[in-house]
């Protein structure tokens, strides 16, 4: 059974949802790419800054 | 007197390309990639295929848990997600593979996973099937 940490859960999530977003929501191969790595950014951005936000919120 | 000719923007582009047009929406969720495939976008194809079919594999693994029917209306939810997955959910129901009832963190992940994983694989065949139609360009 796999047991990836929740960070690598994120990331895998992210590399996974941001490849078919790019490719659906985009028609050229280049904003493919960039709609693509955008997604990812946001992603991960998004999971990080929403960590610490519940982490100070926790203390 | 010529008449004008309106173009709307579900006007397949190759008017040459007959055939049944749900052919690639029906393929692409039955086979995560398939209905890019018949329309000969063999990049696009097997990264779609690569993204949905591991992502749903990784919830396997995780331990997730396959939905098999719907007690309330969250159960329903997520059983309209997972049967996005097309044959690889009905495959996976005949195997028996995924968990019964989540019973550790990873397997929470690995629900979610697959969940994600048919719907991600229903916005790839819509996809395809807008390529067919011609309302997406190329």
């Amino acid at each position: 059974m796999l047991r990836p940490s929740h960070f690598t859960a994120v990331v895998l999530f992210a590399l996974c949802a941001s490849i078919v977003f790019g490719i659906t929501q985009r028609e050229t191969p280049r904003k493919m790419v960039r709609y693509g790595a955008y997604c990812f950014v946001l992603f991960v951005g998004a999971a990080i800054v929403l960590s610490w936000v519940m982490f100070l919120i926790a203390r | 007197m010529a008449t004008p000719q309106i173009r709307t923007g579900a006007a397949p582009r190759n008017p040459s390309s007959r055939g049944f047009v749900y052919l690639p929406l029906i393929a692409g969720w039955l086979v995560p990639g398939a209905g890019h495939f018949l329309l000969r976008k063999w990049g696009r194809g097997v990264l779609l295929a690569t993204s949905i079919i591991g992502m749903f594999a990784l919830g396997i693994g995780m331990n997730g848990k396959l939905h098999a029917n719907a007690h309330d209306i969250l159960d329903l939810l997520g059983l309209v997600g997972d049967l996005g997955n097309g044959l690889l959910y009905f495959v996976s129901r005949a195997l028996s593979l995924g968990a019964d009832q989540v019973q550790v963190t990873t397997g929470d992940y690995g629900t979610r996973f697959i969940v994600v994983a048919g719907l991600l694989n229903v916005i790839a065949a819509v996809d395809a099937h807008n390529l067919r139609t011609g309302r997406k360009s190329a």
